[in-house]
């Protein structure tokens, strides 16, 4: 990388993104009508992290009614819309636009050498379209009818029989997924026709190549979800007989249609995940990443084959046998570059140069959670197994373990990384270093008992529970507190450290890709002038070159 | 984008226009026609070259760079994957 062009040094500190205004208007204004994919991405920030706090609460009450048998904290009518908008909120509001939003609008520009995103005023417009969708979804928790309470799966035939306000909260989701596609659109033009001089498409970063995939996701496979959720809408209004077998319809075509989208979006939950974590594994080992080529092009074969296995969340749905063993098969196929990476990962540590600092603590925690969700996903993903174990606890633990111990684990892991260069200061490192033993333990003693519930078989979405499955219960309630509340202290020495911390340098952690050469906060457009790329993007000799900048 | 640098006459597109107006009187011919199980074969068909025209005409992805007919194709290809597969669960349920 050509150091002598976009680089600042460090006496020479220029004014932060924070100091100048895209617009006329300063203070709030700046913020609300900015183009700037920094502040925008930030904007996402705040908007997402509040709706996680809400989702997580809700869920800390839902383990509270579980603490004892007898149903004495909720209603079952009560419970089942906790569960539903805890999906909801957790599935569209947090986890889906999560690290592609925030660390992908952050990020991706400056990581392939680009002012700002290809459409700076469509990506502001995806920022209102969200929080319209935000809006209206929580607008149906108070108007006449009550809170949605059909689960975030919407599965005909009660979605159109329930008398709660299934229509909005839809629409909601429908709203939200323009948000989606239109953040997918933006990336993957900006990833082809803003990349810098001497970035070629083998010379991003990882986290570029995974958010690229998943933007591709984005665009072709939201559409779906969005006319299932008309359908739905239709149906509700005017009777139309699509999917309720009482009216004619093909209740099995609704979940055809809604895991067309829906485990695509498992994918975009986890692919930008997995893109983090090819960054944070080689800056904290001082080594190149083991099979750059290989990663990069398995992030691109697991959206693909992703597209392709929705059928093995309708085992037992009633679809044909033929379409069951089809479905099982494809699904071990996604195990293949899955492997590839965390292989790939696990290589790129050995005879590294490790320094365990959080973020990597994070990522090893990941790896740990990751994996029992992914292998525990093999367990559902064979036919027989599978109709054991359908409904039941152990689909909600190998849930959690693969979105919440993996995205949700990966994006705490992002703030960690990425904290330093977004506000310039530097967190508490002994705080997180205790808020990640305290998270493994909470998430492991929360999630862990379902497996085995699971296993006896306790079914999801109950209020109430036999006397039988009492302790795994209260290990799992007494999980919910101490994972709830590392959250919490999580929060707490980010916002102290947004406000006392201490400054941070431009390249706290001895990264190489772009976004290290530049300083912390970054200025507007990012770049004085624009980098001439010759590096690979985990060539760790510039580490010697920029210091001595 | 290269595609405003070709020029397409007023024929053409009125001939495509025709040919859509014909095609949609088929699929309301046909849709009063029993088939048997090619009826839904036979309206997706009719309905997959009214959009290869839409979107090679009137979108002129037909002259336009190699990259986005690459993207058309991607986006294609998945969604003919997705119909065969959904068509196995229906055809052999």
């Amino acid at each position: 990388m050509d150091n002598s062009s976009g680089v600042l040094p460090v006496e020479q500190v220029k004014k932060s993104f924070y100091q100048e205004s895209t617009n006329k208007y300063t203070g709030i204004g700046a913020w609300l009508l900015t183009k700037d994919h920094k502040r925008i991405g930030l904007m996402y920030m705040y908007a997402i992290i509040s709706f996680f706090v809400v989702g997580a609460i809700i869920g800390l009450l839902m383990r509270l009614e579980l603490l004892s048998p007898g149903g004495k904290l909720f209603s079952a009518q009560t419970y089942n819309s906790l569960f539903t908008l805890h999906g909801v909120i957790m599935i569209f509001l947090f986890i889906i636009p999560g690290i592609p939003a925030i660390f992908g609008n952050f990020f991706l520009p400056i990581q392939i050498g680009a002012r700002d995103v290809a459409f700076p005023r469509l990506n502001l417009l995806s920022w209102y379209v969200y929080i319209t969708g935000a809006i209206l979804a929580l607008t149906s928790l108070f108007l006449p009818g009550g809170p949605i309470d059909t689960g975030w799966t919407f599965y005909i035939p009660y979605s159109v029989r329930s008398g709660t306000n299934v229509s909005l909260a839809l629409f909601a989701a429908f709203v939200l997924g323009f948000s989606s596609i239109l953040t997918g659109i933006n990336f993957v033009t900006t990833v082809h026709r803003l990349r810098g001089k001497g970035m070629t498409f083998f010379k991003m970063p990882l986290f570029v190549w995974a958010t690229y995939a998943t933007a591709w996701i984005q665009i072709i496979a939201t559409p779906v979800i969005a006319i299932t959720i008309l359908l739905v809408i239709i149906e509700r209004a005017f009777g139309v007989g699509i999917f309720d077998p009482a009216l004619g319809g093909d209740p099995i075509l609704f979940q055809h249609l809604f895991w067309i989208y829906s485990h695509p979006a498992v994918y975009i939950m986890i692919l930008p995940a997995m893109g983090v974590v090819s960054e944070i594994i080689p800056t904290f080992s001082r080594r190149t990443i083991f099979g750059y080529k290989q990663i990069a092009y398995s992030s691109l074969a697991i959206a693909f084959i992703g597209y392709l296995v929705w059928g093995h969340h309708m085992f037992s749905s009633g679809q044909s046998d033929l379409s069951n063993m089809i479905f099982s098969l494809l699904t071990f196929l996604v195990a293949l570059p899955s492997g590839v990476k965390i292989f790939n990962w696990v290589a790129t540590m050995y005879k590294g140069s490790i320094d365990p600092q959080p973020p990597f603590l994070w990522v090893m925690s990941f790896i740990v959670l990751f994996s029992i969700g992914g292998l525990t996903g093999l367990v559902l993903g064979s036919l027989a197994t599978d109709i054991h174990l359908t409904d039941t606890y152990f689909v909600v633990a190998h849930f959690h373990y693969v979105m919440f111990g993996g995205t949700g684990t990966i994006f705490i892991a992002a703030m960690h990384y990425w904290f330093p260069k977004m506000f310039g200061k530097m967190y508490n490192i002994k705080c997180a270093n205790v808020a990640v033993v305290l998270y493994f333990i909470g998430f492991n003693m929360l999630y862990f008992p379902k497996f085995i519930m699971g296993y006896m078989g306790m079914p999801r979405r109950y209020y109430n529970y036999l006397p039988m499955y009492t302790p795994y219960q209260r290990i799992s309630t007494y999980g919910s507190w101490i994972l709830v509340g590392t959250i919490f202290f999580i929060i707490g020495y980010f916002v102290y450290a947004y406000y006392r911390g201490k400054k941070a340098t431009s390249n706290p952690w001895g990264g190489v890709t772009l976004e290290w050469h530049i300083q912390s906060p970054p200025i507007m457009e990012n770049f004085e002038t624009l980098p001439v790329i010759t590096h690979d993007p985990y060539d760790f000799s510039q580490l010697k070159e920029m210091k001595n900048e | 984008m290269s595609g405003n640098k070709h020029h397409i006459g007023y024929g053409t597109y009125v001939i495509v226009w025709i040919a859509l107006l014909a095609f949609t009187a088929i699929t309301v011919t046909i849709a009063g026609v029993s088939l048997g199980r090619y009826t839904l074969f036979i309206a997706l068909l009719i309905a997959a070259i009214k959009s290869a025209l839409v979107i090679n005409i009137f979108m002129h992805i037909k002259f336009d760079e190699p990259i986005f007919k690459i993207f058309l194709a991607l986006s294609g290809t998945t969604i003919l994957i997705i119909f065969v597969l959904t068509f196995v669960d229906i055809l052999y349920r």
